[in-house]
């Protein structure tokens, strides 16, 4: 099932990191300098296909995920969204631009306590990405970043459902730096592109930008001028 | 019954932490028609005569999941690898929520299919074998599987008197064999039948002939389940 070669002649680019790491602005920025510049792009984020968002709400609202459910249903999230948008569009010779990808199920769902081997087969009908971009922040600077406003914390996201710490700010806490531990060895495994990603935003986008344009061709991209 | 350390299929998933249970996991399987559900009604009350209390569990059951994954069944819009993903969130849902509770309590859970019957579709719509068995390694293996094996006529035959049609999923419908339906029904009955031949010696099926009469089906299963909890069965 494992795709060795790419069967389309689209490229896939996903971004990765930690909550807070800034990955998401870039992406849109990303996606934002490619449609201004004609391409023919296509934006998708984890956990967002409506199909199995019912499914998913009503499992964090009554607290009845497991890690394994937990890990199945954004499973099920991924592929119907990789089977209906994203592998028909790389076929179509979109770009498609992913907000997270698999290696987040990795991360987060061996945290959970998942065995890694297991995930990865289940995801063995994605193909990898031919740019995964992962945003690198000292644990400490995610953290800031996203409890300096003292948000209303989600359950899962907290990680509160490992029972490690009832404060879910330390939970929280807790559960990035194992997440970020994964992150990190993944990097050289999956041949993450590491962005540094404590400089300003459009620093960063201008190495991302360079990047893209070196390793893509993109002049193949562009959409048919409008008559 | 004495706490026995159940095995799971693969690794042991990581929400079950201890898996000596003193209850035990009897699955049926078989296709639409070969029965199931008669000899499964048939041995609970047996069992609850003999004094064991009684579970049961099938698919598409979970509180999780279950209307959603009717309500894919019914606009047929999810991919193959889509649902048999879902099919197997609300396997591992039941697994831990009902299954499990139910081992620990000591009770007899009778399974009217299992994760034999999710592989095997699958693996007939094309999924990689490796890949599915992968999916359902964190299963329990249950105490004993008993498939039911029945003819792709008579499963017709059977289907046709009980519904008075056959119904697009268990004819296979989706797998565009045929656009006749009692001859996609046959094709992929057969498929599936081939492929739980090749799942025999792999998972230990007993092999139950399901063309017989109920009563005589009813006998066999209460004489190799009584054997297996140590009591005697009385006659059906």
């Amino acid at each position: 099932m494992a795709d060795t070669q790419r069967p389309y002649s689209g490229k896939l680019i996903a971004v990765e990191g930690l909550d807070g790491s800034g990955k998401s602005t870039q992406i849109y920025l990303v996606k934002r300098w490619l449609e201004l510049e004609g391409y023919r792009v296509f934006f998708t984020e984890w956990n967002s296909s409506i199909l199995v968002k019912k499914s998913t709400s009503k499992g964090k609202k009554r607290l009845l995920l497991t890690p394994t459910t937990f890990s199945l249903i954004h499973a099920t999230d991924f592929a119907d969204r990789y089977d209906r948008q994203i592998l028909p569009l790389l076929r179509a010779g979109y770009i498609v631009l992913a907000d997270r990808y698999i290696y987040t199920a990795f991360a987060r769902d061996a945290v959970r306590g998942c065995d890694r081997d297991w995930l990865e087969k289940l995801y063995q009908f994605a193909v990898h990405p031919d740019i995964t971009f992962f945003f690198r922040v000292p644990l400490e600077v995610s953290l800031g970043r996203i409890l300096e406003g003292r948000p209303q914390l989600k359950y899962h996201e907290a990680g509160l459902d490992m029972g490690w710490s009832a404060d879910p700010y330390e939970s929280f806490r807790m559960f990035q730096s194992r997440v970020h531990e994964q992150y990190e060895a993944m990097i050289e495994q999956f041949q993450f592109t590491v962005v540094n990603a404590t400089r300003e935003i459009h620093q960063q986008q201008s190495e991302v930008r360079r990047l893209i344009t070196e390793r893509i061709d993109l002049s193949g991209f562009r959409r048919p001028a409008v008559r | 019954m004495p706490l026995i350390e159940k095995q799971f299929f693969g690794r042991r998933p990581p929400e079950i932490t201890d898996s000596k249970f003193a209850g035990r996991l009897f699955v049926i399987e078989g296709a639409d028609g070969s029965g199931r559900s008669t000899q499964i009604l048939l041995l609970s009350q047996w069992l609850e005569s003999e004094g064991f209390a009684v579970q049961h569990m099938g698919l598409r059951r979970s509180t999780l999941v279950a209307d959603e994954l009717e309500d894919a069944k019914q606009g047929n819009v999810l991919t193959h690898t889509t649902m048999s993903l879902f099919y197997a969130t609300d396997f591992f849902d039941q697994q831990v929520h009902d299954l499990v509770p139910a081992l620990r309590a000591g009770l007899i859970v009778l399974a009217d299919r299992y994760v034999y019957t999710l592989m095997a579709r699958d693996i007939v719509r094309g999924t990689d074998r490796g890949w599915t068995r992968n999916l359902y390694s964190p299963a329990l293996v249950p105490d004993a599987v008993f498939y039911f094996r029945v003819g792709a006529r008579q499963l017709v035959e059977r289907n046709v008197q009980k519904n008075a049609t056959l119904d697009y999923w268990e004819s296979g419908m989706d797998l565009g064999l045929s656009r006749d339906m009692f001859d996609s029904f046959i094709k992929y009955q057969r498929l599936l039948a081939a492929e739980f031949a090749a799942m025999h010696a792999e998972f230990g099926f007993q092999v139950i002939n399901a063309n017989q009469r109920i009563e005589r089906i009813q006998r066999e299963l209460r004489r190799r389940i009584g054997k297996l909890l140590g009591i005697h069965a009385a006659s059906a």
